[in-house]
């Protein structure tokens, strides 16, 4: 079952002006590399070189902060609402 | 117009923690500034009572209402801020008597969410992925929808933004150096810094560079990327002479070396402002002033810190 990513603006330049996609993947590296397949460039804007999430990025999962859960490699249940957010319009 | 001096507001907030807005210290960087061709020093405007450089707008944008007798008792200030200028505001009208109302996005640091309250404002939270854009939409629809209630104050298109450095910060930053600054580095955000110093400034031959961040996703807080976000009335990009841009993961590698070689805990976009006055040392000599917009405690729950 596939999981919902929601984006925010600042990322419709490599998403072709998309801010809600379908995805699937166990993981949030897996649903980040699945986006990435379709719009190249996508993973690098969100996770940084060494694949964790960006230190100025959130990310949740429902309504859980995915840096609680594991960062990237936490587990994306199916159905799941994943949602993206600038750091700079939310701590925690 | 409001007819604003230095000398009325002095005389306004007489008394009041408000006494202390402004005449922050400006320092040198010796470490960060070693062997580069222009001199380095810092405006750190955490020094100010609500600890950013929005205490400066905050006021004279709230003392203007009032002088020009669009600020009675009976309306409520309102206003969209991620953070520093709902600070400043909600110190502000704590001390003036004035109810305050704020859009700002969901998921914002929960240090901001708790001083604001603390001071006694309520918070309109919107939409977190539509980011401050969404808040100043948000904060126009209820501004239009109850005219009578809110006074609006607009950051983004407040003349008094702007006047508040261009008669405070700039005339501050040219007495601190003996008249000696040759540049003036700031980033942009409601742009109020950068076009109200440069109005001080510029006329006296100061070289303004003014820095947005390399991406519309991007961790530098109350910095905008002006070609994909709203932009505020009050910008003109003729108020600077050059234009650069910064990466956020710059910025918070010279926030972090702020505070380990200078003794100065910035926020991410005083780490920012900094790296891009070092570039511009690296290749132009003489007195550079870079503008620390606030402190880093105010960011200690957000992932940049840990």
């Amino acid at each position: 079952m596939p999981v919902t990513v929601r984006l925010p603006g600042a990322l419709r330049d490599v998403t072709g002006g998309e801010t809600k996609l379908t995805a699937s993947g166990a993981t949030l590296r897996e649903v980040i590399a699945d986006i990435d397949r379709r719009h190249p460039g996508f993973a690098a804007r969100v996770l940084d070189p060494s694949g964790g999430i960006r230190s100025y990025i959130n990310v949740y999962i429902g309504e859980e902060d995915a840096r609680t859960r594991g960062g990237s490699g936490a587990a994306v249940p199916d159905g799941s609402d994943v949602m993206v957010i600038p750091a700079m319009a939310g701590g925690r | 117009m409001s007819g604003l001096t230095p000398q009325l507001v002095r005389e306004r907030v007489r008394g009041t923690i408000l006494e202390r807005i402004g005449e922050t210290p400006l320092v040198p960087l010796h470490r960060i500034g070693a062997g580069l061709r222009g001199e380095l020093w810092a405006k750190i405007e955490s020094a100010n009572p609500g600890g950013s450089v929005k205490d400066r707008p905050g006021l004279w944008m709230v003392l203007a209402a009032e002088e020009e007798g669009r600020l009675r008792r009976s309306r409520t200030v309102l206003d969209a801020t991620s953070g520093n200028t709902g600070v400043a505001l909600a110190m502000v009208c704590a001390v003036r008597g004035h109810a305050l109302e704020l859009c700002m996005p969901d998921k914002a640091s929960i240090e901001r969410k708790r001083i604001i309250r603390a001071f006694g404002a309520k918070l309109v939270l919107t939409d977190p992925l539509e980011g401050t854009d969404g808040a100043i939409r948000e904060a126009q629809r209820m501004a239009a929808a109850e005219r009578e209630r809110y006074v609006y104050v607009d950051q983004y298109s407040n003349p008094a933004n702007p006047l508040a450095h261009q008669l405070g910060t700039g005339p501050e930053i040219w007495e601190q150096t003996a008249r000696r600054v040759t540049h003036f580095v700031a980033g942009v955000g409601t742009s109020g810094t950068i076009v109200g110093v440069s109005a001080a400034l510029r006329p006296k031959g100061v070289r303004i560079v003014a820095v947005q961040p390399d991406d519309p996703l991007h961790g530098i807080e109350g910095w905008k990327h002006m070609p994909t976000a709203i932009r505020p009335a009050i910008w003109d990009e003729r108020a600077a002479d050059e234009h650069r841009v910064m990466a956020t993961d710059e910025a918070i590698a010279m926030a972090k070396r702020l505070a380990r070689e200078e003794g100065i805990f910035s926020g991410v976009s005083g780490g920012a402002a900094v790296a891009s006055a070092v570039a511009v040392a690296r290749e132009e000599s003489g007195r550079i002033v870079v503008l620390i917009a606030d402190g880093g405690e105010r960011y200690l729950s957000t992932p940049l810190w840990e």
